[in-house]
């Protein structure tokens, strides 16, 4: 997926402490897969028991073709630790989450997948809540959020993050390019 | 198989420039450092301990796969199944009720990546299988200034030995199998002090759930925290692991406790200890595992233990936090909904439907003594069922050998085999839409327990009491009757 710059309009979930049980509950984590948890995105929120869509819905009427990017309250993804929760919302068709505040693990969950976690001032944030369905630009080269009419903003983004995801390189491989700094760490503590 | 992770060599490091005053963070981390974090790359940190159970590992050895990578330290992985397992003996056909086939399924997967990739795992024969948080330093694999981490993210209870631990993601588990490192962006340390004597009744979750009411969920976020202090040094090793363990529940990446003489007492003569002169040497290495006078956190926060009260949840996360005896807080509309509560009532005498005792958190030996102590010569509440889910199979005997099991039984409570359980409920260990669950886990997140259904984290001895009168109650009234 080509995470470089992602235009597209905002969808928004007011809500602080969005959990990863509220992302994915966990009765969806018995699968071995990380395809198709899109249904199970939000699922009690979205869905009763027996799968018919539950009133009240905060997801009813989202075009997720067109809103990609979410914008919720603080602390998005606060709880465990379940990669399930970022292959759900990109599964679902999220391609980048807004907050003020990001949990950690989260965080690092996201960015291993390709599902951009923009952190932004609370004003930036309250504005987007104030305002559903604004056209935004996100530029991972730039680390820049753009809000059509309101201004653009630099988000943190970890520079080996920004490398990973613009250029498609894998960190498991950036960490194997080092294979003889951990033979000679195991050989020098005795591991 | 078995290995005996011993002290490392301390050659290496006698001159690396130490003299300045470091925090016990930094003289993990810094032992631990393959590659140093560069203005571009996060450091590459080498791992000691990699635990591994069924829900966050499937994926991570599907992904070894497709690379054609095998696994660089088997002998550094340690396996169980603990979350999606049923907490119900099997049938006379040696059958388990499974909760779903996918269940059976995900664990049929543990068992084959672990005999193919060499990796001991406890499964059901094991004498010592359990929650991968209690088992852990059971087996004593869990020692002083290891790095150590898990595809969960309650591992951070391995701090209370003074290790470095980290709850990680699926990919990261992959990583780690394949290399034996973490990429990690070098966290801020966050020193919490916590001194003076607990008051009666008020226990390591009163302390925990009190310090993350206060801080707030987010308030550890970036951070590793350590906790010292006379209020953790005069604690048992069970208390600093559930205070460690619920350090994610104010965002935290880990917690630490220094390793003392109480850690050390702990340890001695676990299957995975060094013995012999390897176990003097261990220990002479772990004292110097410690915060240096003088070293500087980023951030201190200081609590009187004087002010804890037997701490419970009200709302939807760990850090809507009130004394037992106090009135529901305003300002929370959603939580206040959710939880069919009104600003201003008391928690106390809130009728309980099911009082869960178990989890990573509290699933100890000394957990289950404490409930008993209160359980013990009385009935369960009428309307009120009670589950008592031991946190590993080595707890479970131990708890039988001193007949607790029998205590719970003969109040009417239900005694199962060990794993997460109603925690989070992966199982099928639910509760129903609406009811009320006192519950010694860690998260009080809507749905958590089942569709619908409401938690009150609290103490096995705030549990054991609503227990008995099937109301939210403050165990001080109770233990007042046993003395």
């Amino acid at each position: 997926m080509n995470t470089a710059v992602i235009e597209s309009r905002t969808f928004n979930l007011p809500v602080d402490n969005i959990d990863t049980d509220q992302i994915i509950p966990a009765r969806f984590l018995t699968t071995t897969e990380r395809a198709g948890l899109g249904r199970a995105c939000f699922f009690a929120w979205r869905f009763e028991e027996d799968g018919s869509e539950k009133p009240g819905n905060p997801l009813h009427g989202h075009r997720v073709e067109q809103q990609a990017v979410l914008v919720t309250g603080e602390n998005f993804g606060c709880g465990s630790s379940r990669e399930h929760a970022p292959w759900a919302l990109l599964d679902y068709g999220f391609r980048a989450v807004v907050s003020s505040r990001f949990a950690d693990i989260f965080r690092n969950n996201a960015l291993k997948n390709g599902l951009l976690p923009v952190q932004v001032e609370p004003a930036v944030a309250a504005y987007l809540l104030d305002r559903p369905d604004q056209a935004v630009r996100i530029d991972v080269g730039t680390r820049t959020l753009s809000i059509e009419g309101y201004g653009a903003f630099e988000f943190p983004l970890d520079p080996f993050s920004a490398y990973c995801l613009t250029r498609g390189i894998d960190p498991l491989d950036f960490i194997l390019q080092g294979a003889a700094d951990i033979d000679r760490y195991e050989e020098q503590h005795g591991k | 198989m078995r290995t005996a992770f011993g002290p490392r060599s301390e050659g290496a490091h006698g001159a690396s420039g130490m003299s300045d005053a470091t925090t016990l963070f930094e003289k993990i981390w810094r032992r631990h450092v393959v590659r140093p974090e560069t203005a571009e790359t996060p450091a590459v940190l080498y791992i000691d301990l990699h635990l591994l159970h069924e829900v966050t590992s499937p994926q991570a050895f599907a992904e070894l796969e497709r690379r054609q990578l095998s696994v660089r330290r088997p002998d550094r992985c340690l396996a169980t199944i603990d979350h999606s397992t049923p907490t119900l003996p099997p049938d006379a056909d040696g059958a388990y009720a499974w909760h779903s086939e996918q269940a059976r399924s995900q664990v049929e997967t543990l068992y084959r990546n672990c005999a193919r990739h060499g990796i001991e795992l406890h499964g059901w024969d094991s004498p010592n299988r359990g929650i991968v948080h209690v088992m852990g330093p059971e087996l004593g694999a869990t020692q002083p200034g290891m790095t150590i981490v898990c595809g969960d993210s309650h591992t951070a209870t391995h701090g209370a030995f003074g290790a470095l631990a980290f709850g990680i993601g699926t990919t990261e588990v992959g990583h780690v199998l394949a290399s034996q490192c973490l990429l990690q962006n070098k966290p801020q340390t966050l020193g919490i002090r916590i001194d003076g004597e607990l008051r009666p009744g008020v226990t390591a979750k009163d302390v925990i759930l009190h310090v993350i009411g206060r801080i707030g969920v987010g308030g550890g976020t970036g951070s590793v925290i350590e906790y010292f202090g006379s209020t953790i040094r005069n604690m048992d090793m069970e208390g600093r692991m559930t205070i460690c363990n619920m350090s994610i529940e104010c965002g935290a990446r880990a917690g630490l406790v220094a390793p003392d003489e109480t850690t050390f007492a702990w340890l001695r003569g676990r299957p995975r200890t060094p013995q012999g002169p390897a176990w003097d040497a261990a220990v002479a290495d772990w004292k110097t595992l410690r915060t240096d006078a003088g070293a500087a956190f980023d951030r201190r926060v200081e609590i009187d233990a004087a002010d804890i009260e037997p701490s419970i949840t009200w709302g939807i996360h760990p850090g809507m936090v009130i004394g037992v005896d106090d009135t529901v807080p305003s300002g929370s509309p959603d939580a206040l909904d959710y939880m069919q509560l009104e600003a201003g009532v008391p928690m106390a005498g809130r009728k309980v439907d099911i009082v869960f005792i178990g989890s990573c958190t509290n699933s100890r030996l000394t957990d289950l003594r404490a409930a008993a102590s209160i359980l013990r010569g009385r009935r369960v509440a009428p309307g009120t069922r009670v589950l008592v889910v031991p946190g590993s199979a080595l707890t479970r005997r131990q708890a039988e050998d001193e007949g607790l099991d029998a205590v719970f039984r003969d109040a009417g409570a239900e005694w199962r085999e060990p794993g997460c359980s109603m925690c989070l409920g992966m199982n099928g260990d639910i509760g129903r839409p609406g009811d009320l669950v006192v519950s010694t886990s860690n998260r009080n997140f809507k749905g958590r327990q089942g569709p619908g259904v409401r938690t009150v984290l609290a103490s096995p001895l705030t549990a054991a009491a609503s227990a008995v009168t099937g109301r939210v109650t403050d165990p001080r009234e109770l233990l007042d009757a046993v003395s």
